[in-house]
């Protein structure tokens, strides 16, 4: 359609979106991931709890949520990572939901962590390759004879370093990963990711910790990624990046979706303002459950988990 | 103090086949720790079943051939049956299990109630089971002398199980070699770095991990096989002490390097050989031989410790690319 | 668990020691004085229990010029059994002897090889039968410096029972295991065997408990798995050894003595090992296998030093006590009584004192414990302290249990500790107790279903079967993953 051939991938995709209805689990005109009834409990504490939940497919989601909201853990649970108790989902018309986490990832989404998982004491080389899908080496006996596999290795090489020069990281190729700063080892573990020639890929918060002058980079790759035709879903807490470059928002609060819309009229919503100036702010004093100590307690078990977590995934 | 003698004892050592078994076993364990990060602590186990496995297949009248792949079966088995609970679990749990496992594998052939099978405590002598072995043997009868070392052609102890032993040291330090320049080894690798980076690339993280459990298994029966050898099986002398030793070794050269495991075996044989027979020989018999043989004991339980602190790599590892990780 | 990466947080405890807080030492200090009477009242009556005076048949040590024949007779109720007489023929020897005051024999012999061993059926004590009435000898097969040991259960007559013949390595040359020390646990001898093993499965589960208990608080504080803590359990037994029969002191002095002494190399060993690889960031699966080296080096150095027989804390035994069907006797009743107060005192400690709730909430969160004024090294030096000292009580008691004690005893039973610990959950130390509990009672009841020899590896079979299916204990929670 020569009247489409000058618009932006993001304003193709913001003209899809346009007739989306805002309101939580509005479904979408081309859904990659269509998501129902998916709950996750610890203990007596419900971490997730989501009733429909749709991403469009080509689009740049951000998932966003105050702390404890659950983001991580629906991350956890979309790519394999976690058990629900409850809940199916699909992806790109495929029924995901109990995967393994390695079969979801060869599906076609694929993940980074929150806390980079740079593999240290391997070589930023050797990252990359280990990224790549059907190296008939990886298997135990087939390894053993090199002919069998040298020639895919070539272009799994040729494949890392075209990756890594776009991610300004070539230079670097030798080193151990373990070397690389904080930003450094995001670009690679995206980059990493890459090599799977994944359709959605999954950023958990990719610019934390990250340095201001590697930020800008970053966010050209991401959009390079929609521009390439695959969908990106991220976690983020910086708004002012989540505007710049997201198409739609999702809002999570303690485990539901509250909001969803575009990201220039999101923060607007009013739930999203109950959820980030406090999860119980002006909602119904009627209702008990909300004062009780327990509920609270809970909440802040949560977050301390996550916390937790967090300082072990290290 | 007769040096000669001494010096003798040390050298023979180097090449004896408990040498040999000591590193096959060492190599298996590196595959497990070494290459995929996997806290094996019942390598005895393995080498267990090997050795049982080797002398029970025999006796029924097996040939080699088939008593090896039976004594490779069982070992493979055992990997399996352990690996199933214990791979998607922490650590520090695989540990305890593996150690929990060997032991009752130890417990059990041990036991009286199936003297029949496994002769329960006393075990399987040697003349029982070393008899096809021997007879395979392609050497002319008698014995031959090399310097000072004048070994049997066939029998036990002999010229013909060391060419057997170091044959297969050999044969697995090229594999070893080999599986740790591949893909395959790439990601076995990244599973010791971060076995959840691993599976987000869409490995099967379990899949990779339960075939370095089999194969290092597999090795480690092969060092029990040899450890049996040149004398007799006994359960006692397959448990927990065994797999300590195997640790100090492949931590003394070196986890995650190729000839680590080898010289580990080599240096820690050789030098408690030279401690106890320079114990032997003290004047006034200050020490038994029981005594000797403890304190070289504590010798290997005190340089277990101290590598573990102070020098983790071993002598040949990078201390950069060395790190002693539970998954 | 990343280990040595010097970045990593996964052992993230300010090893920085907050001031001390002012405790309540008045109550507590007259709690724990009152503590200590009571423990030492109940060790005294240990002592004072009726009992036969000491007589061992001529020693038997093996060397490698000798091997030696053994074997204890006891009656259907326990009792030894007196003036037993064994007839033993084999290489160069054909000679009867004698069971003891405390039902043991002993022969030694300079020559490798098969001896038969028959039992002279009229000098049983009256009443008494062999509980395989077909089996009157036995063959054993010894090695010069191993022992070999026949014996001949006394009870009531079954099907399938058979004299067992147990050739032990006493001084196994690069071997694993020692004389067992576990082949003389009293098999009571109750009316109903059923309740007989659960009881005595009730008392090992305690005396295990004693021990594991430490091993969990070790855990769930540091996140050591310790496999020296069985060292610790042998060397309150073999302090108690030296303290009776080589310097002649009273059981309970010896026993106290024993436990100052394990609990003071708990303060050694923390002082000396942990805290400075703490302080240096060793991450705890390194520091487990440094824990395995100790393992080692104190179990060989037990063996050079006392030698790889049996050390019999008391050569005396103790009179039976009937509770309904069962048979225990009183040394063991009273070992359980101890056991049960210590461990009462334990949990008195752990929930109701200042340490103890800070020793909780330093397993519970050892970062947020720091932040709130914890000092997290000081709770730890204190666990070190009770979890070695408990350890020593334990080996004490358990050295009695069995009747003996040996070089390795703590090895023996480290792994039945590991398996009552993950069974409650690792880290948890009321999950350690009713883990212990558990393990004592599958241990002795399974017996009644497999062979007795097989009955520990029943024990940890079930500690596999728990982690398939519960990999958080049975009392312990589920870690949120991922």
């Amino acid at each position: 359609m020569p009247a489409d051939a000058h618009i932006t991938p993001k304003e193709r995709i913001a003209k899809d979106l346009a007739a989306v209805p805002r309101k939580p689990g509005a479904a979408k005109p081309d859904s990659i991931i269509v998501a129902d009834n998916v709950t996750r409990r610890f203990g007596g504490m419900t971490a997730v709890d989501v009733h429909h939940l749709e991403i469009q497919r080509g689009a740049i989601t951000a998932l966003i949520g105050p702390n404890g909201a659950g983001k991580t853990t629906l991350f956890n649970l979309l790519t394999g990572f976690d058990k629900p108790n409850s809940g199916e989902w699909s992806f790109d018309g495929k029924e995901v939901s109990r995967m393994s986490a390695a079969k979801v990832a060869r599906a076609g989404m694929v993940r980074t962590f929150q806390l980079t998982k740079a593999l240290s004491r391997m070589t930023v080389l050797e990252n990359m390759r280990l990224g790549a899908t059907d190296q008939s080496g990886e298997g135990l006996l087939r390894s053993l004879v090199p002919p069998l596999w040298r020639t895919r290795e070539a272009e799994i090489t040729a494949q890392a370093t075209e990756l890594l020069e776009r991610f300004k990281l070539d230079t670097k190729a030798a080193d151990f990963a373990g070397s690389l700063s904080g930003g450094q080892r995001k670009l690679l573990e995206m980059a990493r990711a890459l090599m799977t020639k994944p359709t959605m890929v999954m950023l958990d918060e990719p610019m934390a910790g990250v340095n201001p002058a590697l930020t800008q980079s970053l966010l050209g790759h991401i959009q390079d990624l929609r521009d390439e035709g695959m969908t990106v879903l991220f976690v983020e807490h910086d708004m002012h990046m989540v505007r710049h470059i997201s198409d739609w928002v999702v809002v999570m609060a303690e485990g539901r979706v509250v909001a969803e819309g575009p990201p220039a009229t999101i923060m607007q919503d009013e739930a999203v303002v109950d959820a980030y100036l406090g999860a119980h702010h002006e909602t119904d004093l009627g209702d008990d459950s909300l004062l009780d100590d327990e509920v609270l307690v809970e909440l802040e078990a949560e977050a301390e988990a996550e916390e937790h977590r967090t300082q072990e995934d290290a | 103090m007769d040096w000669t003698r001494i010096l003798t004892n040390v050298v023979g050592e180097i090449f004896a086949p408990a040498t040999a078994a000591y590193a096959l076993a060492a190599i298996g364990l590196n595959v497990h720790f070494g290459m995929t990060g996997l806290i094996n602590m019942g390598q005895a186990g393995f080498m267990l079943m090997g050795a049982y496995g080797y002398a029970i297949a025999t006796m029924n009248g097996w040939p080699v051939w088939m008593a090896v792949i039976a004594a490779l079966t069982a070992a493979a088995v055992f990997a399996v049956i352990l690996g199933i609970p214990t791979l998607s679990l922490r650590g520090d749990y695989l540990a305890i299990v593996t150690i929990a496992a060997a032991e009752i594998a130890r417990l059990t052939v041990r036991s009286s109630s199936l003297t029949a099978v496994t002769g329960g405590n006393s075990g399987i002598s040697g003349n029982d089971f070393k008899g096809s072995f021997q007879n395979a043997c392609p050497l002319p009868d008698g014995s031959w002398s090399l310097g000072p070392f004048q070994y049997s052609n066939c029998l036990s102890n002999s010229w013909w199980l060391r060419i057997v032993a170091w044959s297969l040291v050999v044969i697995a330090i090229v594999l070893v070699w080999r599986w740790m320049r591949s893909p395959w080894g790439r990601v076995l690798k990244g599973i010791r770095e971060d076995e959840d980076a691993v599976r987000s690339l869409g490995k099967n993280v379990y899949g990779y991990k339960m075939q370095a459990l089999v194969l290092g298994g597999l090795f480690g029966a092969l060092g029990g096989m040899i450890y049996v050898l040149p004398s007799a099986v006994q359960a006692d002398a397959l448990g927990r002490t065994l797999t300590f030793n195997v640790w100090t070794i492949l931590l003394l050269g070196g986890a995650a390097t190729v000839f680590g495991p080898l010289l580990g075996s080599i240096l820690m044989w050789t030098v408690l050989m030279f401690i106890k027979s320079t114990l032997r020989d003290l004047p006034f018999d200050i020490v038994s031989s029981t005594q000797a043989e403890a304190f070289s004991w504590v010798l290997v339980g005190v340089t277990l410790m101290l590598l573990v602190i102070f020098r983790p790599q071993g002598i040949l590892g990078d201390r950069k690319e060395v790190a002693i990780d539970a998954r | 668990m990343q280990l040595t990466a010097p970045s990593s947080p996964t052992n993230p405890r300010p090893p920085t020691e907050r001031r001390r807080r002012p405790g309540s030492s008045g109550p507590r200090r007259v709690w724990h004085a009152s503590l200590a009477t009571t423990l030492l009242a109940l060790i005294g009556l240990l002592l004072a229990s009726p009992a036969a005076s000491a007589a061992t048949n001529d020693p038997c040590t093996p060397d490698p010029q000798t091997a030696c024949l053994i074997g204890t007779m006891r009656t259907a109720a326990g009792d030894p059994a007196v003036g037993v007489q064994l007839e033993v023929t084999g290489p160069d020897v054909s000679t009867t002897v004698t069971t003891g005051d405390d039902g043991r024999w002993t022969l030694a012999v300079t020559q490798a090889g098969d001896y038969t061993v028959t039992l002279d059926v009229a000098t049983l004590p009256a009443g008494e039968t062999l509980r395989d009435p077909s089996t009157t000898s036995r063959v054993v097969s010894v090695e010069l410096g191993r022992q070999g040991g026949a014996l001949f259960p006394l009870g009531t007559p079954q099907t399938g029972g058979t004299a067992t013949a147990t050739p032990s390595p006493g001084e196994s040359t690069g071997g694993d295991t020692g004389a067992d020390p576990t082949t003389s646990a009293p098999t009571g001898g109750g009316s109903n065997r059923v309740a007989q093993q659960f009881a005595n499965g009730l008392v090992f589960g305690l005396l295990l408990a004693l021990a594991s208990v430490g091993l969990s608080l070790v855990y769930g504080t540091t996140g050591l798995s310790s496999f020296s803590h069985g060292e610790q359990v042998t060397l309150g037994a073999i302090m108690a050894y030296v303290f009776t029969q080589l310097v002649g002191l009273p059981l309970w002095l010896s026993a106290a003595i024993a436990i100052a002494i394990g609990g003071a190399s708990g303060w050694l060993q923390d002082a000396g090992i942990w805290s400075p690889l703490r302080k240096r960031r060793v991450g705890t699966t390194q520091q487990m296998i440094v824990t395995i080296g100790l393992s080692m080096a104190l179990q060989y150095l037990f063996q050079f030093l006392f030698g790889g027989g049996r050390l019999r804390i008391v050569t005396t035994s103790s009179s039976p006590v009937y509770i309904g069907p069962v048979v225990l006797s009183v040394q063991t009743l009273l070992s359980a009584l101890i056991a049960i107060f210590v461990l009462g005192a334990v949990a008195y400690f752990l929930l109701f004192t200042r340490t103890g709730r800070a020793t909780r909430a330093v397993s519970d969160n050892p970062a947020l414990a720091a932040a709130s004024g914890i000092g997290v090294e000081r709770v730890i030096r204190t666990v070190w302290v009770g979890a070695t000292a408990l350890a020593a009580l334990g080996g004490v008691l358990t050295g009695l249990y069995f009747q003996a004690t040996t070089w390795n005893m703590g090895g023996t039973i480290l792994l039945l500790m590991f398996a009552a610990v993950t069974l409650g959950g690792l880290g948890t130390a009321f999950g350690a107790l009713a883990g212990s509990l558990v393990i004592g009672i599958v241990s002795e009841m399974a017996s009644l279903v497999m062979p007795s020899d097989m009955r520990y590896a029943g024990a940890l079979l079930i500690l596999i079967l728990v982690l398939l299916v519960r990999p958080q204990g049975i009392l312990g929670r589920a870690d949120r993953v991922g």
